[in-house]
């Protein structure tokens, strides 16, 4: 059974956002007005993180994509008192909207802070109703709500390969966030097939994973800034 | 039989309460009863519109709900686990205070679980708890521990009611049925008498690993989680010693209106909030003990994601609240307290009410500070809360003070039985006791 994951290259980033557009698009998620996004709910399956180092003027910025990590040990779903989030089969860290209470402890006890809570009755503009993605439910009011690694295209993918009576190839499933890098900063693909992309570059001297100290084995693996950073940056 | 077999019943003052409505009572309850309203008000408005509305946002996910919870679950070790030592100490002194301890806390634990409601996004999904239970998840050891705990306290004071409630079912009190129906057809003979007490001690034993487990469970929600100065080994007894203290401090609070309110000065005297207020003491040395070797670890080790935390509580946003705790649960309770001039009623009840304040800020403290400091710094978070969680923990402090004011009406606060029981045999019984103590007498 394959083990999802990702490897997002920050040598390549640009911190364009690309990302987090496709996702919100790709997976209904929410928007809210202004007020609420000063309120810090703005909702984002995948955001950029920038980092500053330095004292002006000498600074420098970093971007970073940030996502659910779907870790392989994850602090949130032993938490959830009714099971509504958990991790499936193949690694990915789920949730079941019509099963979560909303108590929000899944949200506290993960340390990425990466979940998301819907407010309000999630509101919506006449011109984004028309333009929903039929593949991706809804989410009500009162649930936490996250990324699956754009499960959905999982599922439909598993369903062509099925009909074309062959096993999954590697490209046949792609999350909307990877499929959008302009930079083609980003790879998605199957960590446990050694011939795999991710796979590969995941056993780099370049990789590390976010909060790796706590146990958590994410599954998102970062390559540091290492090549061009030390060539050109300075 | 009656069980009240005697013409020199001398607890007349005890049963008075019981039944009559005075113009305080109905005046204080009508005003409650517009704060509960007004809460029924706000949690609607909530209800229809969504959490949105209380002052919670990201990384804040929980704030005044959860605090409340554990403040209230807190208290509830007020009663039964105080009554339940006390009783099994044999210290003679409880008999007047056991009851107003064990009903605290079989209220409060209604209110503390409903927190929790008031926290969820679906309330109406609540029941999926017990359908489908996730046995990993410490909310779920709550949701066990704290019915657990219900149903025990529930029953350990409901035993020693039985009497007194006998009492007022041979009086012909109202409404005769209720008492007719409780009173399990009680008589007082010697026999049903034996039975009672052998009940009694055994449900004090069991309540006290019970009380003991579910503040224990409720600081596992925080501790169980890698999340800074959530993550520690000593959350089980330091909140199982902050719950004794605020348990305490409630008691002394609800005996001193009830002696107020009652006219009962002669059944809650001084020498019980003297006693009382040692153990206050007591408790909050303990719980000096417990903050500082906290603080000082977390200090010393100097993580960085920790320090975040920790520097939040002590010279940040939310320095004012941690050191008016600092102040509030040991300053004023060492400087009161310790003197045995000011051991006097007034005193320990500025000393308990100000243990009910800094208790509530040091359950703030735990929970908010942690969440507003995330370890991906990117989220940082404020707090502050909307009238709608204002409002309901208005409403929450007003609804126990309703159910405790209606449990005083049907229902004798102090022991009737208990109070005739020491009168009658227990100043010979511990006379008899010491004198064992002593050399030169066999062994009772």
């Amino acid at each position: 059974m394959a083990r999802w994951g990702m490897v997002i290259d920050l040598d390549k980033c640009t911190g364009c956002q690309a990302c987090v557009v496709a996702c919100k698009v790709e997976n209904n998620v929410p928007v809210v007005n202004a007020e609420e996004a000063a309120k810090g709910r703005e909702m984002l399956w995948i955001r950029v993180m920038p980092t500053v180092e330095g004292e002006y003027p000498r600074i420098k910025m970093r971007f970073m994509p940030v996502l659910c990590q779907h870790c392989d040990h994850p602090p949130s779903t032993k938490v959830c008192p009714v099971g509504a989030t958990y991790k499936n089969p193949e690694g990915i860290v789920a949730q079941i909207y019509p099963r979560c209470i909303g108590c929000r402890y899944c949200m506290n006890a993960c340390p990425y802070t990466i979940k998301y809570f819907n407010w309000f009755r999630p509101q919506r503009e006449e011109i984004q109703q028309n333009y929903l993605n039929p593949e991706v439910s809804l989410r009500p009011k009162g649930v936490v709500e996250k990324c699956t690694f754009c499960h959905h295209r999982l599922i439909k993918a598993r369903e062509q390969a099925a009909v074309e009576k062959r096993s999954l190839r590697e490209g046949d499933f792609t999350p909307a966030c990877v499929e959008s890098c302009p930079a083609r900063a980003m790879y998605f693909g199957d960590l446990d097939d050694p011939t795999s992309t991710v796979s590969k570059l995941s056993k780099s001297s370049r990789a590390f994973r976010l909060l790796e100290e706590l146990g958590t084995e994410p599954k998102v693996i970062y390559l540091t800034e290492g090549e061009w950073h030390g060539s050109v940056g300075r | 039989m009656e069980v009240l077999g005697d013409k020199d019943f001398q607890d007349e003052a005890l049963l008075r309460p019981v039944g009559h409505l005075g113009k305080g009572f109905l005046l204080t309850v009508t005003i409650l009863l517009g704060v509960v309203l007004w809460g029924i008000y706000a949690y609607s408005f909530q209800v229809r519109h969504g959490l949105g509305v209380t002052g919670l946002d990201r990384p804040v996910y929980w704030g005044f709900y959860i605090t409340n919870f554990v403040f209230f679950i807190g208290i509830s070790h007020a009663g039964t686990l105080i009554s339940a030592i006390l009783r099994l100490c044999q210290a003679e002194w409880r008999r007047s205070i056991t009851r107003a301890a064990e009903v605290i806390t079989v209220v409060v634990l209604f209110i503390g679980a409903a927190n929790i409601l008031l926290d969820l996004g679906r309330p109406d999904r609540a029941l999926f708890v017990i359908f489908h239970g996730n046995l990993t998840s410490p909310l779920l050891w709550d949701v066990v521990s704290i019915s657990t705990y219900l149903t025990g306290s529930t029953i350990y004071l409901y035993l020693p009611l039985i009497p007194d409630i006998a009492i007022l079912r041979d009086r012909k009190a109202r409404p005769q049925f209720l008492y007719r129906i409780l009173s399990l057809g009680f008589t007082g003979t010697e026999k049903e008498k034996k039975r009672l007490h052998i009940a009694i001690s055994i449900m004090a034993v069991i309540v006290i690993p019970i009380a003991i487990s579910v503040h224990t469970v409720v600081s596992w929600v925080f501790a169980m989680t890698i999340q800074p100065m959530w993550h520690s080994t000593i959350f089980g007894p330091y909140f199982v010693v902050g719950a004794i203290f605020s348990g305490i401090a409630a008691l002394i609070l609800a005996m001193a209106i009830i002696r107020r309110a009652y006219h009962l000065q002669e059944y809650l005297k001084e020498i019980h909030f003297n006693n009382l207020g040692t153990l206050l003491l007591v408790m909050a040395l303990l719980w000096f003990y417990f903050t500082f070797a906290e603080y000082l670890t977390t200090f010393y080790g100097g993580e960085p994601d920790e320090m975040a935390v920790f520097f939040a509580k002590v010279r940040g946003p939310y320095a004012p609240y941690f050191w008016a705790m600092v102040v509030t649960n040991f300053v004023i309770q060492f400087s009161i307290l310790c003197n045995r001039k000011t051991r006097t009623v007034a005193g320990t009840v500025i000393a308990s009410s100000s243990v009910i304040v800094g208790m509530w800020l040091e359950r703030f403290t735990i929970v908010v500070p942690t969440l507003v400091n995330p370890r991906i710094p990117f989220p940082r978070g404020t707090y502050f809360p909307s009238w709608i969680e204002v409002s309901l923990m208005a409403a929450s402090f007003a609804m126990f003070i309703l159910l405790y004011m209606g449990f005083s009406k049907l229902f004798p606060i102090v022991s009737v039985w208990e109070m005739k029981e020491g009168r009658e045999v227990s100043v010979a019984e511990t006379a008899e006791r010491v004198r064992t103590y002593l050399p030169g007498e066999s062994e009772a």
